[in-house]
């Protein structure tokens, strides 16, 4: 690591934010915070681009949502001046309002400035300042098929339906994807104007048709920036590759072992090497209990895109450790070798500086964590 | 934590038009970080829409937290109104009217 930079992991909790800052080798972190103390925080960005500016989305248990922006990666901020709202009905038409911000996305490289926001329910919002203002995307808002794609708005998760994994490609900023929980992956060639459901081979074991054009429930899809024809996802119902031009998802899951399953909520893919990925199963069945199998939590990886996985528990309890963790709060840093970072539900944060080989708890105690990023500052 | 607020934009005691009221406004610790800490304000409007308008012109983005896109107050706010509790923002007020602005009871 630079001396001039620092690691930052970036928290996000149910009840405000926080930050792990690391040493070069990534073995002692200093925890720093709270922010936003009582805020729900759903997610917290920094700018690759400019690595000063910050987003946070945030709500209460009474206000409605907004965003806060940051200028100098987290030691100020200021509330958007327009937060991502859907637009007012007509007469007699649906009433949607957003209940609150699930999801930032830096935009294109080639546009400084522009970031995206997934809403909760499903909507998609762009700003072309940094933050402070933000407008829908009518091309998929406003989409006379929305309704049907999605199931409306009891088709969702337990808080609520999500627009998530705002995917831009790095060749083309036209080019983007979506994972809507419910509805599906959407793809746009026109930077949203127009969107087309990508879920070919996709499983939704809970619809009539377990294999429909749209309706699945992805919990995150993942793009890799060095490949961005290849795509991940882990969804309701397994563990999937995509490789375009083939627009079919191919079930990566299934060469998991049997006592543990390919389900979960949380993917994370290797910087720099595109066959290779990392999840955190999760029991689905029955009831789906979502907490590590048997109660013994792993990181599996694979580095031949999905042929093979290895179990990488070392350090992780034995037993009776029933975590959670959720789609936004498993993340990989940007290091040689790559760090890997999951946040539990119970407020634990744990690390690994060798690529799954070995975890450490980093913090503990803090409140139910919704989301994880890392960021060099 | 640092979180900078624009800085009020008009006089709080603005004067009262036509058909505008002046009333007493207290609000709930939940939206002090809105008016730097003051919990209890003269604010102007006809109705209770007018008098969240008034108080958003001085305290940018109050209103969003409080009543959503479509014109609803959000389901954990309460307004109260000379102490009845109401969710009609087209409800009139008149001068010297007290309005109450509070988190409703809810938690976890």
């Amino acid at each position: 690591m630079p001396d001039e930079t620092s690691l930052l992991l970036m928290i996000a909790t149910r009840k405000g934010s926080f930050t792990l800052r690391a040493n070069p080798e990534r073995d002692r972190f200093q925890l720093e915070g709270p922010q936003f103390l009582g805020h729900v925080v759903h997610h917290i960005v920094l700018d690759p681009r400019d690595r000063r500016t910050m987003l946070l989305a945030a709500s209460t248990g009474h206000l409605g949502p907004t965003v806060f922006r940051s200028a100098d990666a987290g030691g100020s901020w200021q509330e958007a001046e327009r937060p991502p709202q859907f637009a007012k009905a007509v007469a007699g038409g649906r009433k949607r309002a957003v209940d609150h911000v699930f999801w930032l996305t830096p935009g294109h490289a080639d546009e400084p400035g522009v970031w995206y926001a997934g809403t909760s329910p499903q909507g998609l919002f762009r700003s072309e300042d940094a933050g402070r203002r933000w407008e829908g995307v009518a091309g998929l808002n406003d989409h006379p098929l929305l309704d049907t794609w999605t199931g409306g708005e009891q088709d969702g998760t337990p808080d609520g339906p999500k627009l998530h994994s705002v995917l831009i490609d790095p060749r083309d900023r036209r080019r983007m994807y979506v994972g809507m929980s419910s509805g599906g992956v959407f793809a746009t060639d026109d930077q949203g104007a127009t969107w087309r459901p990508m879920n070919r081979g996709s499983l939704a074991e809970f619809r009539p048709d377990p294999f429909p054009e749209y309706g699945q429930d992805p919990h995150r899809v993942a793009l890799h920036p060095l490949r961005p024809d290849r795509l991940y996802q882990q969804n309701h119902c397994g563990i999937y590759r995509l490789d375009l031009p083939d627009e079919t998802w191919i079930r990566v899951g299934e060469r998991m072992p049997s006592e543990v399953g390919d389900i979960g909520l949380p993917l994370a893919l290797h910087p720099r090497d595109p066959d290779t990925a990392w999840v955190f199963p999760m029991d689905g069945s029955t009831v789906w209990p979502r907490v590590s199998p048997g109660g013994k939590p792993a990181v599996y990886g694979t580095g031949d895109a999905g042929q093979s996985w290895q179990r990488l528990d070392q350090g992780l309890p034995r037993e009776q450790a029933w975590f959670t963790v959720k789609r936004q709060a498993f993340c990989a840093d940007e290091l040689a070798p790559v760090g890997l970072y999951f946040g539990t539900t119970s407020g634990s944060v744990w690390a690994s500086n060798n690529e799954g080989e070995q975890w450490h708890c980093v913090a503990q105690h803090l409140p139910e964590i919704y989301a994880l990023e890392t960021a060099l500052v | 934590m640092a979180l900078c607020r624009p800085a009020s934009s008009r006089n709080l005691r603005a004067g009262n038009g036509a058909g505008v009221s002046t009333v007493a406004l207290r609000l709930a610790p939940l939206l002090h970080s809105y008016t730097r800490g003051a919990s209890e304000l003269q604010v102007t409007g006809g109705t209770l829409n007018e008098m969240l308008q008034d108080l958003d012109r001085r305290y940018p983005g109050i209103r969003f937290r409080l009543v959503d896109e479509q014109d609803r107050p959000r389901r954990h706010v309460r307004f109260f109104v000379n102490d009845a509790d109401t969710r009609d923002l087209e409800m009139k007020l008149r001068d010297g009217d007290n309005v109450y602005i509070v988190g409703a009871l809810s938690g976890g």
